[in-house]
C-alpha cells in the first residue's frame, strides 16, 4: 500500500457522556491519524455509536475535549463537524426515500452551495453553473460507487444493500477528510458486504479519506482496520493493531471469544 | 489518417476508416455514456486515436500477423483498438469479457497472444491469476485506471501511456502508419473470433477484411442503411453479430455506434439513444416482453382493458400493415387510434420508437413473441449465420416476412440442401480457416467450396429456408420416428414462464424433459396466488408451479399429433431442474446455448429416474458461485407424468 499514515489529526480526551444516571462512556481517550482505517467494536451497548455521536457533535459530553486538527473543542456540534470535514453514515440509513439518487446525493452537496434561496429557485446564473458543478461531482460519486443504474430511481423502492451504498454515496458527495460509518455492512449478505469493503478500501486509497467505522463483522473489522478500539459498558479496554486487539485477554473474555 | 491513401480501394477496414475521416470527419463516429453524460468522438478523433494507438503499438514491438486480445464491455477504446491492430495487419482477438480466467487461458495460449488489451482492473486481475501458464504473454494494456494504482509490475500500461508513445513516435516516424496500412491487403485476416463451442475445444475462425466486409455491404444493401442509423452496441464484442453489426456496418456505411455505460443500465440507454437500427438475441425480446406483461398485470383495469383491446387489433392487422398488404378500413383507423394511445407509448418506453430495422437471431424465436413486436410497427426481422459465414447467410426481405422461417438466401450467398438435409453455404464472407487447424479448417469445408453449417434444414416453396436443428442433434426415437429436440426445446421455451429446456429421447422409447422455470415470470405468478416461495429452488418443487408448467408441456404434446413424424416426439414425463442451467457450471455456453451431453451426464440420475417411472428423485449438485466460491445444491425433485395425445387409429 502506498498511503502513508500521517500525524494524529482527531484526538479525544477524557471524555465522558451520560444520560442521566446512565453512563454511556467514561473517560475515553483516543486518536485517529490521518489517512487511517480506524475501527470501534464491542458488544451491543457498549458506546460506539455514542462514540460517533460525540464525534460529530450530536451528542454534548460531559467531560473531555475533542481536539481536531490542533483545535480544541469542549463541544463539537454538526454545523462545525461539517464545515471541518467530517461525514458520516447512519445505521438505519438516513437517507430521503421519495427522492431518487442524485438527489439524495445532491444533499451531500448542500454545505459546499454559495448561491442563495432566490437565485436557485430561478436556477439563473450562477446558481445554474455551480448546480451544473455539483452535478459533476455527483456523477463521480455514483460512478465511484457504480450505482449508474439506480441514478434516477427513489431510494425508498431500492434494496437495503443498495441503499447502504447511497447513504455512503450522499456521505462522500460532501468530500469529507474524516468519515464516520456507522455499521456500514450491518444486514447485508456476503456478496455487499465484499462490495462494501472494497469501497471502503477504495475511498481510504484513492481520497486518501481518514475513516472510523463501527462493525459487529469481526472479520471485516480485523481485515480492513488499521487500529481498532474497544469499547465494553462505555469503558475502553482494548487499543492498538488488530492482532493486539485479537491477543488482548480482556478483550477475549469481552467480546471476541466469550464462552456463554 | 493520412490523405493520400484515399485513392486505394476501400477494401480493408484501415482504409475504411481513413475514408470515413476524409469524407464525415466530423460527423459523429462513437458515443458512450460516462459520467452521465453522451460523450462523442467524431470520425476524425477516431481515427486519430486509431492512429496514436497503432504507433505506439508499433514501438512497444508489435509484429505483423500477431494476434492481440481484447477483453471488456463495449467501450469506444476498445472498437478503436481493433482498427489500431488491423492498421499494423495483426489480428484483433476479442474475448468473451464474463469468462473466468480458466476459460481465456485455453484461447490465450492456443493463439499465442504477446499482448493483452483489457477494459479494467477486473480483467487485469483474471489475467495475473493465469500469467504463470502464458509464456508467450508480454505486454497488458488497461483502458480504465481505476484501483490499478498499486499495479507496478512492469508490463502492465496504462492505454494512455501507448498514446503518449504512440504520438511521439508518429512524429519520429510520420510515414509508418500509411506503409503499414498500403501493405495491407483485402485477404489479410481481419478479425479471430473463437467458436463458443458447444463440443469440445472453441476453435479461432480467421475471417478476412474482404469477408467481413462484403458482409457488411451486403446487408447494407439490403436494408438500405445509411451513414445516418444509430446503433447500440452492447452485445458481446467477441460474439460474431456484434463484430459484424457495430464494428463491421458501422466501417462500412458510416453509421454511429453508442456504448452504454454499463451492462445494468443498457435499458435506459436504449430509451436515451432511441437506435434506428437494433439488434438482439431471443432472449432480449423475450425479457422485454415478459417485463412489459408483468407491468401491465399490475396497472389498472382501464390501462389494462385499453391494452389488452388494442393488442387484439394489433395482432389482428399490425403485421399485415407493416407488410403492406390489405386490411379493412375500419382495422386501419383502430390501428391508428392503437398507435396513438398504446403502441406508441409502449415503443417509446423500450426505447424502440426510432427502429426502423431490427434484427434477431443465435436462437430460435417463438412466433408470438416474434408476432408481437412486428404487430406493434416495429420491422423485427430474423436472419441466420454462424461465426464461420460473419453471421450473413440468410435474411428476411421487408414484406415477406414468416415466423418459422429465416429468409431468403442473403445477396452473393449461394445456398444448398445436401442429401442428409445439412445446409451448406458458399459465398465471399466464409471463414479463410480455423487457426492452426487445418484438418478441421478441411472437415468444414468440402470440395466444392460449400461450408458445412451442421444444421438441418430446407427450403419452402417461396424459397425461405426453414431450420430444424442441428444436423448431428437430429436422432431417432426408438420406434424409428425422427426427433428433433432443438425444436421441441424451443417450442417449450416460447412459454413464458419456461427459461430452458432439455429434451432427451433418442434411441429411447419416449421423450421426457427437463424444465427451467423463469424466476421473474413464475415468482410473479406465484405472489399473484400468494404462494410463498424463498427462491428458485424453492419456487421450483411447488406443486402448483409444477401444475402451470404441465399446462405448457400439454399444450406442446397437443401441436406436436398435428405434425406429422414429430406427433412420436410428444413428451411423456418431466422435471423441473433444482438450479438454473449457467455458463459458470458448464451447463451452457457463454452465448446460452444448452451442452446437452454435458447436462446428461451431470444428471444422469435424473435421467435415470424419469425413465424408470420414479416419481421422486434426490439429487445434489455443486454450483459456482459469481464470486468464483463453490457451493452445492440439494433437492428432492418431483417428477410428473404430462397427457400425451393419441393419434386416431394408434395408441398414445
Amino acid at each position: 500500500m502506498s498511503r502513508q499514515i500521517g500525524e494524529v489529526i482527531l484526538d479525544l480526551k477524557n471524555v465522558s457522556l451520560s444520560f442521566g444516571g446512565v453512563k454511556a462512556l467514561t473517560d475515553i481517550s483516543f486518536d485517529v491519524r490521518e489517512h487511517e482505517i480506524r475501527a470501534i467494536i464491542g458488544p451491543n451497548g457498549a458506546g460506539k455509536s455514542s462514540m460517533l455521536n460525540v464525534i460529530n457533535g450530536v451528542y454534548r459530553p460531559q467531560q473531555g475535549d475533542i481536539i481536531l486538527r490542533g483545535r480544541r473543542f469542549s463541544r463539537m456540534n454538526p454545523y462545525e463537524a461539517a464545515k471541518a470535514g467530517i461525514s458520516r453514515t447512519f445505521q438505519n440509513i438516513a437517507l430521503f426515500k421519495g427522492m431518487n439518487v442524485i438527489d439524495n446525493l445532491m444533499t451531500g452537496r448542500n454545505l459546499k452551495i454559495r448561491s442563495n434561496l432566490i437565485q436557485q429557485a430561478f436556477w439563473w446564473g450562477p446558481a445554474r453553473r455551480e448546480e451544473l458543478a455539483h452535478r459533476a461531482k455527483v456523477e463521480e460519486v455514483i460512478d465511484f460507487l457504480e450505482i449508474q443504474h439506480i441514478r434516477k430511481t427513489p431510494v425508498g423502492r431500492l434494496p437495503y444493500g443498495l441503499q447502504k451504498r447511497v447513504d455512503l454515496g450522499r456521505a462522500l458527495a460532501m468530500e469529507p477528510s474524516i468519515l464516520l460509518l456507522d455499521e456500514p455492512m450491518a444486514g447485508m449478505n456476503v456478496e455487499e458486504k465484499q462490495d462494501m469493503c472494497r469501497f471502503i478500501l477504495d475511498v481510504n486509497d484513492q481520497f486518501g479519506t481518514t475513516i472510523v467505522l463501527i462493525e459487529h463483522d469481526m472479520a471485516v473489522v480485523m481485515d480492513i482496520s488499521d487500529r481498532v478500539v474497544v469499547l465494553d459498558y462505555g469503558k475502553k479496554i482494548g487499543d492498538g493493531a488488530p492482532d493486539e486487539v485479537r491477543a488482548n485477554p480482556e478483550v477475549i473474555t469481552a467480546y471476541l471469544g466469550a464462552s456463554h | 489518417m493520412p490523405e493520400s491513401a484515399s485513392t486505394q480501394a476501400l477494401d480493408t477496414f484501415p482504409r475504411l476508416l481513413i475514408h470515413h475521416a476524409q469524407v464525415r470527419g466530423s460527423r459523429t463516429a462513437m458515443r458512450e455514456k460516462d459520467l452521465g453524460i453522451w460523450q462523442s468522438w467524431t470520425w476524425q478523433a477516431v481515427a486519430e486515436e486509431v492512429r496514436a494507438l497503432a504507433c505506439g503499438l508499433a514501438e512497444m514491438g508489435f509484429q505483423r500477423g500477431e494476434n492481440l486480445a481484447i477483453v471488456g464491455d463495449n467501450r469506444p477504446r476498445m472498437y478503436m483498438m481493433m482498427t489500431a491492430v488491423q492498421c499494423l495487419g495483426g489480428v484483433p482477438l476479442p474475448l468473451y469479457q464474463d469468462a473466468v480466467a480458466s476459460e481465456m487461458l485455453f484461447v490465450l495460449l492456443d493463439a499465442e497472444v504477446r499482448f493483452v488489451f483489457v477494459e479494467d482492473q477486473e480483467q487485469v486481475d483474471k489475467i495475473l491469476e493465469i500469467q504463470e501458464q502464458l509464456p508467450c504473454l508480454e505486454h497488458v494494456l488497461y483502458d480504465d485506471p481505476r484501483g490499478m494504482r498499486h499495479y507496478t509490475l512492469p508490463f502492465i500500461h496504462d492505454i494512455r501511456e501507448l498514446l503518449a508513445m504512440g504520438r511521439i513516435h508518429d512524429r519520429n516516424h510520420p510515414d509508418l502508419l500509411v506503409s503499414e496500412v498500403a501493405r495491407g491487403g483485402p485477404d489479410d485476416v481481419s478479425v479471430m473470433l473463437y467458436t463458443s463451442g458447444t463440443t469440445g475445444k472453441p476453435k479461432g475462425v480467421r475471417l478476412t477484411h474482404h469477408a467481413f466486409i462484403s458482409a457488411a455491404r451486403g446487408g447494407a444493401e439490403f436494408d438500405r442503411l445509411t451513414a445516418d442509423e444509430d446503433i447500440l452496441s452492447y452485445l458481446p464484442m467477441a460474439w460474431v453479430g456484434d463484430h459484424l453489426f457495430s464494428f463491421a456496418q458501422a466501417m462500412v456505411t458510416g453509421f454511429t455506434i453508442n456504448c452504454p455505460e454499463s451492462a445494468e443500465t443498457v435499458m435506459t440507454d436504449l430509451r436515451e439513444i432511441g437506435p434506428t437500427y437494433y439488434f438482439a438475441p431471443p432472449r432480449v425480446f423475450e425479457n422485454l416482453l415478459t417485463q412489459v406483461m408483468i407491468r401491465m398485470e399490475d396497472a389498472s383495469l382501464l390501462k389494462q382493458k385499453m391494452f389488452h383491446s388494442f393488442m387484439a387489433v394489433a395482432r389482428r392487422s399490425g403485421a399485415e400493415i407493416l407488410d403492406g398488404q390489405p386490411v379493412s378500413l375500419a382495422d386501419r383507423l383502430l390501428y391508428a387510434l392503437g398507435s396513438v394511445f398504446v403502441y406508441g407509448p409502449l415503443k417509446n418506453v423500450l426505447g424502440m420508437s426510432r427502429i426502423r430495422v431490427a434484427y434477431t437471431a443465435g436462437a430460435a424465436i417463438g412466433p408470438d413473441l416474434f408476432r408481437f413486436y412486428r404487430s406493434i410497427g416495429i420491422n423485427l426481422k430474423q436472419l441466420y449465420g454462424q461465426t464461420e459465414t460473419c453471421a450473413y447467410v440468410c435474411l428476411q426481405p421487408d414484406g415477406e416476412i414468416k415466423f418459422d422461417s429465416v429468409g431468403k438466401p442473403a445477396p452473393g450467398v449461394e445456398v444448398k440442401i445436401a442429401d442428409n438435409g445439412e445446409i451448406l453455404v458458399r459465398g465471399p464472407m466464409l471463414l479463410k480457416e480455423y487457426y492452426k487447424r487445418p484438418d478441421a479448417t478441411a472437415e468444414a469445408i468440402n470440395a466444392d467450396g460449400y461450408f458445412m453449417t451442421g444444421d438441418a434444414g430446407l427450403f419452402d416453396d417461396d424459397g425461405h429456408l426453414k431450420i430444424i436443428d442441428r444436423a448431428k442433434d437430429v436422432g431417432k426415437l426408438a420406434n424409428g420416428a425422427m426427433y428433433a429436440p432443438n425444436y421441441l426445446e424451443n417450442k417449450l421455451k416460447f412459454f413464458q414462464y419456461i427459461k430452458e429446456a432439455v429434451v432427451f429421447g433418442d434411441r429411447r422409447q419416449m421423450v421426457c424433459a427437463f424444465i427451467n422455470i423463469d424466476v421473474g415470470a413464475v415468482g410473479n405468478w406465484a405472489e399473484r396466488r400468494g404462494i410463498a416461495y424463498s427462491g428458485y429452488t424453492d419456487l421450483a418443487g411447488k406443486e402448483e408451479v409444477y401444475g402451470l408448467i404441465q399446462e405448457s408441456i400439454e399444450q406442446v404434446n397437443a401441436e406436436l399429433v398435428g405434425e406429422g413424424t414429430l406427433a412420436d416426439s410428444q413428451i411423456h414425463r418431466f422435471l423441473i431442474l433444482h438450479k438454473e442451467l449457467d455458463p459458470d457450471d458448464d451447463e451452457l455456453t457463454r452465448t446460452r446455448k444448452v451442452r446437452r451431453n454435458f447436462v446428461a451426464e451431470k444428471y444422469a440420475v435424473l435421467i435415470d429416474a424419469l425413465y424408470a417411472g420414479r416419481s421422486r428423485q434426490f439429487i445434489e449438485t455443486a454450483v459456482k458461485f459469481e464470486d468464483g466460491r463453490q457451493g452445492k445444491v440439494a433437492a428432492d425433485l418431483l417428477i410428473r407424468d404430462v397427457k400425451t395425445f393419441g393419434l386416431a387409429g394408434r395408441d398414445a
